[in-house]
């Protein structure tokens, strides 16, 4: 047997070994109009996808065949076929659409629509509009309860967390946060609803059961204006024992122990770090540097950041998933 | 016959629920002038609801958040014309509303603050920039959202420093509130190292703002009254009264940029800021008043926006604890300006990042990197604790 092909089934039997890393994340480069598609084996854009006017959030759909991206300047989102790479398809959601969350089964999607103070309420597979929710002044956030039963918007302006009954579509309560709220994580066990705020500061911890604030985290991080620590985008390990929270124009990304909820390290990141998403299997964290450009890549377990990858514009969400 | 006295219960708690569900009235008032300045250029020309308009975004978002809390917001307003009893203005208003906004002259505020000190009534400036009411004549039923001349000067001054424009010719106009500006940028030059290579009056001779043949003449008049100046980076105009600033750019005899009350101007906001979201922000103005949204507005805005951020955090509608909250170590506002707004506890001025517009686009924002403080560098803007005149009463 020549060396070569050695070497080629070798590879084959490598690649088959380890799928856990193949993987692909679709970054939104707000300012760019474009998606870059990173690999995660090899670390590198392996394609930049055109899409409409400023793309910010982006998530895969639940069976992982399509990329959704909202592109608010258009007033749509816009939908990717992850084999392709292609704009197969468009959503009908309302105005200047920012961020969105589907529910488990990946039939409904709730999208908050900043520019005229609704979630609206869209069915996937029919691709139509079924309904919309009158949040608070900009909303922004979107996170689903895991038992499915409680969406949760937070508005910018209004400073809240509003609980919406997915069966009802009725806002249930409405609790106060710091100022901006912009990002909404549940614990996957729902002991706990983490909510940051840009302006505020602070990640707020919610007691989904009392709707209530329980706690706060705060940052501090020595030769920095306070100012400049603004969290935004929040990710928690499946086991719920870690979290990274993304600390924008800080240019860092917090570790937080989401047990007793103190920061126990930071990591020096790109600038005005948004958001975040882990690899499926967890080992690897990226999250998105607006102003420098590019994505760095956090070794979850090490803590430690290991790899940068130039993409697009202010490069704002992120999602990833299996290699199609 | 027990589902039917379930059911009456029921009722009688519905019902009883929608009573004590009665949402809390927060009044606040507007006081302002209906009379508005003509500007040099006719795009500038403020609308005749210029700040108020404001206001009643801000009421207006402020009752999105209040129907999740119960609490009802509404605008009293009052415009005085010229002539009016500012102080009969004031007490009517102070009637009905706890908290007033103003768009007034510096002593007029202080003839309304001192009018109404003992009824508790507070007053939010919105207008007023001169820095003698958060010093010498501060108040403390007075709390002031409108940037003082000095964050402004200072605002410019840090960029212009930065720029390595260093080298100011520095030309002021003949009215009181125009030397007022020209002294805060005096000051900004001294602080932050800039050098005023010379200075000028533009006296107000007075006459007509538009004639059919203006360009002639001004393009006449403009360079020979920028000549023979030792070299300079910038021209820097305090013109406040908008008699001549306007006319420099592009005129003057050595080819200089035009800085502080034309060409690159400090300001609080801006219809061209897209920065932290404040596209949101434009598009509800926009679709409110039909028009694109001025300092003023934002300043009038911000006011009731800090009333409405208090009601909520302290969830309620009592003006002492409302004012309180504000005053207190917790407040704090968010305004699109990329950061919290507090206020300086020691003469209740709202601190605030300051654009830098050029009529078109927001050139940059103050404070400057590089410009450091130890409490917050929103403090390198204005006059600082150290230094202020004002002791609260």
């Amino acid at each position: 047997m020549p060396p070569r092909i050695v070497l080629a089934v070798a590879a084959a039997w490598f690649a088959a070994a380890s799928p856990a890393a193949a993987y692909v994340a679709y970054v939104s480069n707000e300012k760019s109009n474009t998606v870059s598609v990173i690999d995660t084996e090899s670390w590198t854009v392996t394609a930049t996808i055109k899409v409409g006017q400023r793309p910010r959030g982006i998530e895969f759909t639940r069976d992982g065949k399509f990329v959704m991206v909202a592109v608010g300047d258009d007033d749509t989102i816009q939908v990717i076929d992850a084999k392709t790479q292609k704009i197969v398809d468009t959503l009908p959601s309302g105005p200047d659409p920012e961020l969105f969350t589907q529910d488990a089964a990946g039939k409904i999607m709730y999208v908050a629509n900043e520019n005229d103070n609704t979630v609206t309420v869209i069915d996937l597979e029919k691709r139509a509009r079924i309904g919309d929710v009158q949040v608070g002044v900009e909303p922004e956030g979107m996170t689903i309860s895991p038992d499915g039963k409680i969406l949760i918007n937070t508005s910018e302006t209004t400073n809240m967390a509003h609980f919406i009954d997915t069966a009802t579509r009725q806002i249930v309560a409405n609790v106060l946060v710091d100022a901006r709220p912009r990002f909404a994580e549940f614990k996957r066990d729902s002991s706990e609803l983490w909510v940051s705020s840009e302006i505020g500061g602070t990640v707020s911890i919610i007691d989904p059961a009392k709707r209530e604030v329980t706690g706060k985290i705060t940052f501090d991080i020595p030769g920095l204006r306070r100012e400049a620590i603004q969290p935004v985008g929040i990710g928690m390990t499946k086991d719920g024992k870690t979290a990274f929270i993304a600390l924008g124009p800080a240019n860092r990304v917090a570790v937080v122990d989401a047990t007793s909820h103190k920061v126990t390290k930071y990591l020096l990141v790109g600038q005005r770090v948004w958001h975040m998403d882990f690899t499926p299997d967890e080992k690897y964290l990226l999250v998105t540097n607006g102003v420098s450009n590019d994505v760095s890549v956090i070794d979850v377990a090490a803590q430690k950041v290991i790899k940068t990858i130039q993409v697009g514009e202010l490069p704002w969400g992120i999602t990833i998933a299996n290699k199609p | 016959m027990f589902r039917w006295l379930a059911g009456t219960i029921a009722l009688g708690m519905v019902a009883s629920q929608a009573l004590a569900a009665d949402p809390t009235e927060i009044h606040i008032g507007y006081l302002g002038k209906a009379s508005v300045k003509s500007k040099l250029s006719l795009v500038e020309q403020p609308a005749d609801n210029d700040g108020v308009a404001g206001a009643k975004l801000g009421i207006e978002d402020n009752n999105t958040t209040g129907k999740f809390l119960n609490q009802r917001f509404t605008l009293d307003e009052i415009r005085l014309k010229d002539g009016d009893d500012v102080v009969k203005a004031a007490d009517e208003l102070a009637g009905r509303a706890p908290f007033i906004v103003t768009n007034l002259p510096a002593d007029e505020t202080l003839k309304v603050a001192d009018r109404l000190r003992d009824r508790g009534t507070v007053l939010l400036n919105a207008g007023a920039t001169d820095d003698r009411l958060r010093e010498q004549d501060c108040r403390a039923n007075v709390i002031h959202v409108a940037p003082t001349r000095t964050m402004l000067a200072d605002a410019l001054a840090q960029y212009l420093v930065w720029k390595q424009w260093k080298r100011w010719f520095l030309v002021s106009g003949s009215h009181d509130n125009d030397k007022l500006f020209a002294d805060a940028l005096r000051r900004a030059a001294t602080r932050f190292g800039a050098k005023i290579v010379q200075e000028k009056t533009f006296e107000d001779t007075g006459g007509a703002r538009r004639t059919d043949s203006g360009v002639t003449l001004i393009q006449r008049q403009m360079p020979v009254f920028t000549q023979q100046i030792p070299t300079y980076d910038v021209l820097v105009a305090a013109d406040e009264s908008d008699v001549f600033a306007a006319y420099l750019p592009y005129r003057t005899w050595d080819p200089r940029p035009v800085a502080g009350s034309a060409g690159l101007v400090p300001t609080s906001w801006d219809a061209a800021q897209d920065q932290w979201g404040a596209v949101q922000m434009q598009n509800r103005f926009l679709k409110l008043n039909q028009r694109r949204m001025t300092a003023l507005d934002m300043q009038a805005w911000t006011a009731t926006r800090m009333i409405g951020e208090a009601t909520s955090r302290t969830n309620s509608g009592d003006p002492k604890k409302v004012i309180d909250f504000i005053k207190g170590p917790d407040f704090s506002v968010a305004a699109f300006k990329g950061t919290k707004l507090t206020l300086r506890d020691w003469n209740l001025q709202l601190r605030q990042p300051i654009l830098l517009v050029d009529g078109r686009m927001v050139v940059s924002v103050s404070p400057q990197e590089g410009f450091l403080h130890q409490v917050s560098e929103l403090d390198t803007l204005g006059l600082d604790r150290p230094e202020t005149k004002c002791k609260l009463k």
